[in-house]
């Protein structure tokens, strides 16, 4: 499905957050959200997603939902979202409830946990969890309806180091040829996940610049592509310095997240 | 500088439970007590020997007095803390959800929640007579207050991504209500089920003193009139073993209900 954003703008009590921009995702096609902190990257993919209304603007799905799709828009959290009283094979069954039949549910969770490698503990709470696990819930339960837009809010950014790079490996596996918007604040995040990257400046985030990354997602774990991709990166933190110093000046001067 | 060991400061300040301690100081204290009144330091007017409460009570279970005063006394917090516990987690839901009924409510419950209920008594006894009724409206009352802090309160804590998590996937509004709000407020309401039990006990008690001819309050009111002291602590007994055994009940469902924590 493709997702259209038009004129979209913000402001919280006066203050304006984000916006005014325009930003197409294609249908299949990965982009990356990145900019300095507290210029409306996650309020952003928020509007995106239907959780917070824009003070101007319009976002539009355009196309034929999956075959099998419950949801058009699948939301991934940086904190996870899991319901601590539910078990793993619950908390992925939650969108399902009310629309699909026990067996039909109970089938399309088993493969949702099996492609999540998270077979093994179906029966575990969250707390049981590891942070990766616990991220690997979330993604399963965004896979589960078959969405025709996944969007990602800073989903690694809650685990260590390690954990973050084996669940991006995993992650880009599984969502294999879905639209998605991931929004991050990494610079290797951005340029090793994106087809796109939009760089948005500092608060009121405006789309400051779209950097294209030419290199098919299966060459870019290849030394090869280390090269162009270390370039690309030095482009976007030269582009970004500047705003990303001057917000770390004023941070907290201002709210800078409505969906939490 | 010679090289010196680095001492260990990092000691205390972590109690820890001692096994069967507390077991053990009840039994010295009711023994000390046994001695006292055995040894004529203590008049059995003033405090009986725990053996001549415990006989007293035994003489109440033998004849059905006792069965007569607790069942009179169970239906009474039972009918008036489910009626109370019930609109309270509805009222307090309300106020935790929507807008409106914060808005209107929490000024309201706020004014009122300090109020000793107590005092309204006479008043409820005024509107529904000396009966039942208004022993149970002053229960509902006092345990509705506490019940609805307790569950808003209990709301306010649920992660708000948690609920922007099943609007995400266009979960319906009841269904928010049941998989998310209300598991999400369950710890809370069960602590708020603990407070409010626990003034559900002192309401009965006092309703049960003021009007009453069955029921633990009226009990222990009658032994103090006829100067049975005996009967009079075994009603306290009675009510401390009530007090505990709810407490245990509470537990036992927070234990069920509470295992993911």
């Amino acid at each position: 499905m493709r997702l259209r954003a038009e004129g979209l703008a913000h402001a919280y009590d006066g203050i304006e957050a984000l916006g005014p921009l325009d930003l197409v995702v294609e249908s299949g096609e990965r982009v990356t959200v990145i900019g300095p902190s507290g210029c409306g990257k996650s309020t952003l993919l928020a509007i995106l997603g239907g959780l917070v209304r824009p003070s101007r603007g319009r976002v539009l799905l355009e196309g034929e939902p999956p075959r099998g799709s419950l949801v058009p828009l699948a939301y991934v959290f940086q904190d996870f979202a899991l319901l601590p009283w539910r078990t793993v094979e619950a908390n992925v069954a939650l969108p399902l409830e009310d629309r699909l039949g026990a067996a039909e549910r109970r089938e399309r969770v088993r493969a949702a946990l099996a492609r999540t490698r998270l077979a093994d503990f179906a029966r575990a709470y969250p707390r049981q969890l590891s942070g990766g696990m616990r991220q690997r819930v979330g993604i399963a339960r965004a896979l589960v309806v078959e969405p025709g837009v996944l969007l990602l809010d800073e989903p690694l950014s809650a685990l260590d180091a390690q954990t973050r790079e084996l669940l991006l490996e995993e992650v880009l596996g599984l969502t294999a040829g879905a639209t998605l918007v991931w929004v991050t604040h990494h610079l290797d995040e951005a340029v090793r996940v994106a087809d796109r990257v939009v760089l948005l400046s500092a608060r009121p985030g405006r789309v400051r610049a779209i950097l294209p990354v030419p290199i098919p997602e299966t060459e870019r774990g290849r030394p090869s592509a280390l090269a162009e991709l270390a370039r690309l990166r030095h482009e976007l933190w030269d582009l970004l310095r500047e705003d990303a110093r001057r917000a770390e000046a004023t941070l907290g001067a201002g709210p800078v997240d409505a969906a939490a | 500088m010679p090289p010196r060991e680095v001492p260990f400061r990092g000691g205390g300040f972590a109690p820890r439970r001692i096994p069967n301690a507390g077991w053990l100081s009840f039994l010295v204290l009711v023994g000390l007590w046994e001695l006292a009144c055995r040894a004529g330091l203590v008049s059995p007017f003033t405090l009986p020997a725990p053996s001549r409460v415990l006989a007293a009570l035994l003489e109440m279970a033998g004849s059905g007095e006792l069965a007569r005063h607790l069942v009179a006394s169970l239906a009474r917090l039972g009918l008036g803390w489910a009626l109370g516990a019930t609109l309270g987690v509805a009222v307090g839901l309300a106020i935790g959800i929507s807008s409106l009924a914060r808005s209107i409510g929490l000024p309201l419950v706020s004014a009122l929640f300090p109020v000793p209920k107590i005092a309204l008594l006479p008043l409820l006894i005024l509107w529904l007579g000396i009966g039942e009724a208004s022993k149970v409206a002053t229960i509902a009352l006092g345990t509705f207050f506490p019940t609805v802090i307790a569950t808003a309160s209990g709301v306010d804590q649920i992660p708000k991504s948690l609920v922007r998590m099943a609007q995400s996937f266009d979960l319906a509004p009841r269904a928010i209500v049941v998989r998310v709000i209300l598991p999400g407020a369950l710890p809370g309401i069960l602590a708020g089920a603990r407070i409010s039990a626990s003034i559900g006990l002192v309401l009965l008690i006092a309703a049960e003193m003021i009007g009453a001819e069955h029921g633990i309050g009226a009990l222990v009111l009658q032994a103090g009139h006829l100067m049975r002291s005996d009967r009079l602590l075994a009603g306290v007994v009675l009510l401390s073993v009530l007090g505990l055994a709810i407490g245990a009940a509470i537990g036992a469902l927070e234990r069920r209900l509470l295992a993911w924590r």
